[in-house]
């Protein structure tokens, strides 16, 4: 028997902890990201995969390049970047130029993330704030969808993909509209199932409803996904856009459409989920995402772009703060009349 | 009915799940101590002011009696655990690597360390004879804060006490020794309670057990009399269910205002270990020189239910456990929640030690700490309804001033935050040293 104590260490309590890390949450979002991805490879073939290999590299390099040189390894372990090049490039047109994607990649860590001050301290959304930098920047590449082409043409390159940087590539390919934009243009409506399915033109990854709610299903029951936040949003949306459904339905597309077409679901499921830019209060968070889900259906109805997922999580993006002090939650045994 | 009873469950919004891990030392009987060579008394185990001596070293005391004096109000008497001689009054280690200034005493080895056994009457104390009595027993509040359990039973003007709640609820992990206590001596808890109730005044009483306990409850249930005013509440399974606010807020619904004490409801809450501790003092007139001490956790040879003078260092506590093993790594007082790990095994077990756990590797394996990606999980576990994610960072940039506007003061430091942060972030650590850095100057101000 030893009585060994000069070895003992000190620990302030609690010595316990609950298992869940948060690399190991950055690693459950990529999983679940898996499906929807596979998914637009298998829809929208080898360039897909080079525009999402160009958004990734940018902002990994990106990452990299900028943080301190002991630091550098630790931070591309976190897998931050990672997910931010892969949520971009999800919201990407399959066709865009590569060189593009790499920049948007760039700007997203670099002005959407490390100019805050690092992970944790950004306003907005890093993936969005590169989308939104490209919208802004190419506007005529971010709005050419290539249509489909199958896993027969699994290997078939558009041209665009590979343009050099910086040059004017026209678009030579066919392009096809996606749902939102003939919904929006046209007033025309595309089937249910092929919205499920994803089997319609537009970004990358946000084709597939289906696959995208598998991917939140397995975060759910990890608990890694604030269920209030897409619930806040799908349900608000939905409800929105029913009443303007009834009001014109010829014009306005109904629930079931406004939930499973464009960037809905990846941007209620996985984007507007990002806790560092949604509020941390409970009540916030409802606030926050029925927001957003109202903003949505404004922008597609009322707003000159077919699309407004984007633009509706970075305005909720900027509420937070406010969001935040004004649903602090009432502190036990404050402001209460016991009976 | 009783079928139904059993599936209600009181409970309280947020907190945390830690595992249990009660299983090592639930079945086994409270074992008493036998006597060892040494006892170190701190004066100041109990919360409030240190303790005033009323022996010289080298007097001869027998087991049980008073070796020092309340210095204040809020402080309570101390009891020779073992007769024998004082040694020493000095220096001596203290839980939290400081020393603390304790009286010594040697055990007589050839003493028959005869327990007190003369039974005083209870019925008729006035209050104030009351609350000079528990005082008088040195009685703390052995959940673990150790608050002198005289000063909650002194009830101001205007105030009446219709409630008398006992918290069995024993939250912590791998504790039992609430559990035990309630198994095998039932009949004095509820004359503990009875005690109580008469001197307090009070309508009546309920013992709060959490499920995970079902003999506690059966047991307990079983021996109240047809005309004791006494409940068994089963409440959920969940930290910091035996917090005593929460435990209010489970069973009746109702919250202490912040700042507030339970009587501000009519209501006092007490410990089992307490409530049994007041039993024996009226019943066999022993005061507190023993307490039930759970010994658990991987690096302990032998896990038991000890009956522990108080004062006995951990190592003679251990060494009766069959000793640690060779790679132990941490020893705690207390629970893993909310216990002080020791850096000597000469420390004593204390009034408000409620466990000693020794652990073969950290009980959390993470080490790196990640920057705060404000996913609200600290929010949903704080009982308090606190922010400790903004508090937090707060804390770092040390603004002290708008944490208070905050409400960091309301934290009752449970550590549900750091428990639940998957970054790593030591929340809770960051809140205690604001807070206290908060009282200094405050008290620098007045």
């Amino acid at each position: 028997m030893k009585l060994r104590e000069n070895r003992l260490q000190l620990q302030a309590a609690p010595l316990l902890q609950q298992s869940m890390t948060t690399g190991q949450t950055m690693r459950d979002v990529l999983l679940a990201l898996l499906p929807a991805t596979l998914a637009g490879l298998w829809y929208f073939g080898l360039g897909a995969l080079l525009v999402l290999f160009a958004s990734i590299a940018g902002a990994m390099l990106t990452e990299w390049l900028f943080s301190p040189v002991d630091k550098r390894a630790e931070r591309l372990n976190d897998q931050t970047a990672l997910l931010t090049g892969l949520l971009l490039g999800l919201t990407l047109p399959p066709a865009l130029p590569m060189w593009m994607a790499f920049i948007g990649g760039a700007v997203a860590i670099g002005l959407g993330k490390l100019i805050w001050g690092g992970m944790g301290q950004n306003l907005f959304n890093p993936a969005l704030v590169g989308r939104a930098f490209l919208l802004a920047t190419f506007p005529i590449a971010m709005t050419t969808w290539s249509p489909q082409s199958g896993p027969a043409e699994f290997f078939q390159i558009d041209a665009s993909v590979l343009a050099a940087p910086f040059m004017h590539s026209g678009y030579d390919g066919v392009t096809a509209a996606t749902p939102l934009g003939s919904m929006k243009f046209e007033h025309q409506s595309t089937g249910l199932w092929a919205l499920v399915s994803g089997n319609t033109s537009g970004c990358i990854g946000e084709t597939s409803g289906l696959l995208l709610l598998l991917g939140a299903f397995y975060l759910l029951l990890r608990r890694d996904l604030d269920w209030r936040i897409p619930t806040g949003i799908l349900g608000s949306a939905a409800l929105f856009s029913t009443v303007l459904y009834f009001v014109n339905s010829a014009h306005y597309p109904g629930p079931l459409f406004t939930i499973f077409s464009g960037g809905m679901l990846l941007g209620a499921l996985f984007m507007a989920t990002d806790p560092v830019t949604s509020p941390l209060t409970p009540r916030g968070t409802w606030i926050f995402a029925v927001g957003i889900g109202v903003l949505v259906v404004l922008i597609r109805a009322y707003g000159g772009f077919p699309e407004g997922v984007m633009y509706a999580i970075l305005l909720m993006n900027a509420a937070t703060p406010l969001i935040d002090r004004y649903t602090q939650p009432r502190v036990f045994g404050k402001g209460i009349k016991n009976p | 009915m009783k079928v139904l009873s059993k599936l209600i469950e009181y409970s309280f919004a947020h907190g945390v799940h830690p595992r249990e891990n009660k299983e090592a030392t639930v079945s086994l009987p409270i074992q008493r101590m036998p006597f060892v060579n040494e006892y170190v008394m701190p004066l100041n185990q109990q919360l409030g002011a240190q303790c005033k001596p009323v022996v010289e070293p080298g007097e001869r005391v027998v087991r049980g009696q008073l070796i020092a004096e309340p210095g204040a109000f809020i402080s309570t008497n101390l009891h020779s655990p073992a007769t024998g001689w004082v040694r020493a009054i000095d220096n001596r280690r203290y839980p939290g690597g400081v020393f603390a200034r304790s009286i010594v005493i040697e055990a007589d080895p050839y003493d028959s360390q005869q327990q007190p056994n003369a039974a005083r009457d209870w019925r008729h104390l006035t209050p104030e004879q009351f609350v000079a009595e528990i005082q008088l027993a040195g009685i703390v509040g052995m959940g673990g804060a150790a608050f002198p359990a005289h000063a909650k039973y002194s009830i101001p003007e205007g105030q009446r006490i219709d409630h008398i709640l006992v918290n069995g609820a024993e939250c912590e992990p791998f504790l039992t020794n609430d559990h035990r206590m309630m198994v095998e001596r039932p009949d004095a808890l509820l004359l503990g309670i009875d005690i109580l109730l008469h001197n307090l005044g009070a309508k009546s009483a309920t013992i709060g057990v959490e499920t995970n306990k079902p003999d506690a409850i059966d047991i307990l249930r079983g021996h109240i009399r047809p005309d004791q005013p006494i409940k068994v509440a089963p409440l959920r399974v969940k930290y910091p269910q035996g917090a005593e606010k929460m435990l209010i807020k489970s069973i009746f619904d109702k919250e202490v205002p912040a700042g507030g004490l339970p009587r501000d409801l009519g209501m006092v809450v007490n410990n089992v270990g307490s409530v049994l501790a007041i039993a024996d003092w009226f019943q066999y007139g022993m005061p507190l020189i023993e307490r039930v001490v759970t010994v658990s956790g991987d690096g302990v040879r032998q896990p038991s239910n000890l009956l522990v003078p108080i004062g006995t260092p951990l190592r003679e506590v251990l060494k009766f456990c069959d000793g640690l093993k060779d790679d132990v790594f941490q020893v705690v007082m207390g629970g893993p929640m909310m216990g002080t790990s020791v850096a000597s095994l000469d420390v004593p077990v204390l009034k408000g030690t409620s466990g000693i756990l020794a652990f073969r590797q950290p009980q959390s394996q993470r080490t790196r700490e990640y920057a705060c990606i404000r996913c609200g999980r600290c929010l949903e576990a704080c009982p308090y309804f606190l922010n400790p994610s903004r508090l937090a960072k707060m804390a770092r940039s040390r603004l002290y001033e708008e944490m208070q506007q905050y409400s960091v003061m309301d934290c009752v430091e449970c550590g549900s935050c750091t428990y639940s942060c998957p970054s790593n972030i030591p929340i809770v650590q960051l809140i205690r040293t604001a807070k206290s850095q908060i009282r200094q100057s405050a008290g620098k101000v007045a």
